[in-house]
């Protein structure tokens, strides 16, 4: 499942809700971005964080497809949060349930891994030297890129679905 | 054509959004993007340095060489940095 929303979630509301009723879960794993407080030298005050309605949620399906097609995963669920944050705020979860947490793990870091590169958002930084928006990294790339092409875009029949 | 701006590339534009109707001979991104180049100078310059902007056509990613017609929506955008 794949939400893309201004307000703010609760991790244990949402991990509870990914494995209740589904006792084929023996592990889940779950990955929580936050905002910081420092860019380099400079001091943040706030995020802004800008997307592409549409583009962004069929971004996001393609990727959580993606990790069905590559391990056996009970479910999904990635959450993405747009608008005004603060340091400390939480941007983004990504989750991931299987039988075995090799799975869990491994789907938990490819889904934010490929997100990071894939999913049309930008943040604009609020600093001590004014409004500055994030570049991409190269390292984020490279996290991308060690995962490897797509597979074939077949649909996935034996994991999580909308 | 629907076309949309984010990030610096809206600010550079100055516009967010809009429907344009494009020329028969603008047949690629690229055709596009040399089209717009010429409308004002907040458009050359948000296509400055062409190769930092990513694009989309129907919002699925594309290279500059992909067709484009008056009947698609196509995002213009820095690289992204969500997560």
């Amino acid at each position: 499942m794949i939400r893309v929303q201004q307000q703010d979630f609760d991790l244990g509301t949402e991990l509870s809700a990914l494995h209740t009723g589904n006792h084929a879960i023996g592990g889940l794993c779950s990955f929580v971005g936050l905002v910081r407080d420092v860019a380099g030298a400079d001091e943040i005050s706030a995020m802004t964080l800008e997307h592409y309605p549409g583009m962004t949620e069929k971004a996001l399906r393609e990727i959580e497809a993606e990790a069905c097609r590559r391990w056996p995963l009970e479910s999904t669920l990635i959450i993405h949060r747009y608008g005004r944050l603060e340091p400390g705020d939480q941007i983004v979860l990504v989750a991931a349930a299987s039988a075995h947490r090799e799975a869990a793990f491994d789907a938990c870091y490819f889904l934010i891994d490929w997100l990071k590169t894939k999913a049309p958002f930008w943040k604009l930084e609020d600093t001590t030297a004014g409004e500055q928006w994030v570049t991409a990294r190269d390292a984020d790339a490279a996290a991308t890129a060690r995962w490897g092409a797509a597979m074939p875009d077949e649909p996935c029949d034996h994991g999580p679905t909308e | 054509m629907k076309i949309l701006y984010f990030a610096w590339v809206r600010e550079k534009t100055g516009v967010s959004a809009e429907e344009v109707t494009v020329p028969a001979d603008i047949a690629t991104v690229s055709d596009l993007v040399d089209w717009l180049k010429k409308r004002s100078g907040g458009y050359a310059q948000a296509f400055a340095d062409e190769a930092v902007v990513r694009v989309a056509v129907n919002q699925e990613y594309v290279s500059v060489a992909h067709a484009v017609s008056n009947e698609d929506e196509v995002a213009f955008f820095p690289p992204v940095t969500g997560g």
